[in-house]
């Protein structure tokens, strides 16, 4: 699974960077790491944008959201 | 009402609509004409009110800012959100700081306060408007072409609480009125020392026109509150727009400007016209230059100063730095003929956007990096 390291990035860079990698993703999965709430909720909207499902885990104060295409 | 309401675009939508409302009353109760909040002004008075500069109409120890950050910490404490953090290169962020505070004193106003004039019949906020639009969208490119100010690092959870105290330290000189200022004094030949400013409180101007403390403050908290569970933010709301056709944040903006042009009919306060507008000049090349400028330090930095505010309140290190970048911004503003007046742009005023936009250009490509 592809891996996107977006940890102490602030808005709108982890967009960005969940952007580019929706955008190479063809099949499969996409791991954005995140440590803040704006980020990961940010993330999760732009991926529901491009019509893409998302799943989230929190350990301690990061995030990981899965992203696939349905 | 859960938790995730404010993430919704109702959410949102709820939150324009009270900081409308909310500003449209705190003009009538006191704060001055279009200008119920303003991150910029309000600063600005800070500035003047700390002495950092000495035009006499515009000092006072606003209690909106303060209501932010502190409503800000509120909301960030109550749902762990709470993040002490900073190291994405703060020096860059106070320039831009200092500069966005420069252009929008040239407008005069911050886009808050762009969108209460347009709600109050100032026309002249839409040429503003259309600068910070495009301001933001050169911004855009550059976040496009691979602009970052880089990483942010956890901190210490009392390196977050340095902005709030310094919030309360301000609150306590307003209460206290203290006198920090000595000069001298010649009457007669005989040469006396006197007590004076700062702390400086305008005794007339729009520094002297203020809501009751405890409304202006008990308001502002709610704002912060909100702003924080909501993200508000007027830069991010036409940067997401323009970058990712996402209209989430625009929503909240033009429930704002609804809201409050509501407000000011309702309260009689809807003036409509592009002359003799309360504190404001017609000068459209210098409102577009000033809030393009605006526009495009906001863009580089990641936030409008309201939203800046909010941050430096939950933690953000470098959103303080941003926040004290344009407080000083604001000295520089008055001291050196830049900040503009209702007659029209400052001597300087043109000169100093100028710089502030080629400032901003260099930030943007110097500070590219191609992501993996």
């Amino acid at each position: 699974m592809k891996q996107i390291d977006a940890r102490g990035l602030s808005c709108p860079q982890p967009v960005i960077m969940a952007r580019k990698g929706m955008a190479e993703l063809s099949g499969g999965k996409l791991e954005v790491l995140v440590d803040s709430v704006t980020s990961r909720d940010n993330v999760m909207r732009a991926a529901r944008l491009e019509g893409c499902e998302t799943e989230v885990s929190a350990k301690d104060d990061e995030f990981s959201v899965i992203i696939s295409k349905k | 009402m859960k938790a995730g309401f404010f993430a919704t675009r109702w959410g949102i939508v709820a939150v324009g609509l009270f900081i409308g409302v909310a500003a449209a009353l705190l003009q009538y109760l006191g704060n001055p004409p279009n200008m119920g909040v303003c991150v910029a002004c309000m600063e600005r008075d800070i500035a003047g009110a700390l002495g950092l500069h000495r035009a006499a109409v515009v000092q006072y120890l606003r209690p909106e800012i303060m209501g932010f950050v502190i409503g800000s910490l509120i909301a960030a404490l109550l749902f762990k959100e709470y993040r002490a953090r900073s190291g994405s290169a703060p020096i860059v962020r106070f320039c831009l700081g200092m500069f966005a505070m420069i252009g929008a004193l040239v407008f005069l106003g911050c886009p808050w306060r762009a969108l209460l004039r347009l709600a109050g019949g100032d026309w002249n906020a839409l040429v503003g408007i259309a600068g910070l639009t495009v301001g933001i969208g050169v911004g855009v490119l550059f976040l496009k072409g691979g602009y970052n100010l880089g990483r942010t690092y956890k901190a210490k959870p009392f390196a977050g609480l340095i902005m709030p105290l310094i919030m309360v330290a301000l609150f306590a000189m307003l209460m206290a009125k203290p006198l920090f200022g000595r000069a001298k004094q010649v009457v007669d030949g005989v040469e006396t020392i006197i007590i004076t400013g700062p702390v400086f409180f305008s005794a007339e101007g729009p520094g002297s026109m203020a809501a009751p403390v405890a409304v202006s403050l008990l308001v502002a908290i709610a704002i912060g509150f909100l702003a924080q569970r909501s993200r508000f933010c007027t830069m991010g709301a036409v940067r997401d727009v323009i970058l990712t056709r996402d209209f989430h944040l625009v929503s909240g903006i033009v429930a704002l400007v609804v809201a409050a042009l509501a407000a000011n009919l309702v309260l009689k306060q809807f003036h409509p016209g592009w002359e003799g507008q309360p504190i404001a000049h017609a000068n459209h090349l210098w409102n577009f230059m000033g809030m393009a400028l605006s526009g495009l330090a906001f863009s580089l930095a990641g936030g409008c100063p309201g939203r800046q505010l909010i941050l430096s309140g939950e933690g953000d290190g470098d959103a303080a730095v941003f926040v004290l970048g344009m407080i000083v911004g604001a000295g520089f503003a008055h001291n050196f003929t830049i900040a503009s007046s209702p007659a029209g742009p400052a001597l300087f005023g043109p000169a100093a956007v100028v710089i502030g936009i080629v400032f901003c250009l260099i930030v943007g490509f110097a500070m590219r990096e191609k992501f993996a």
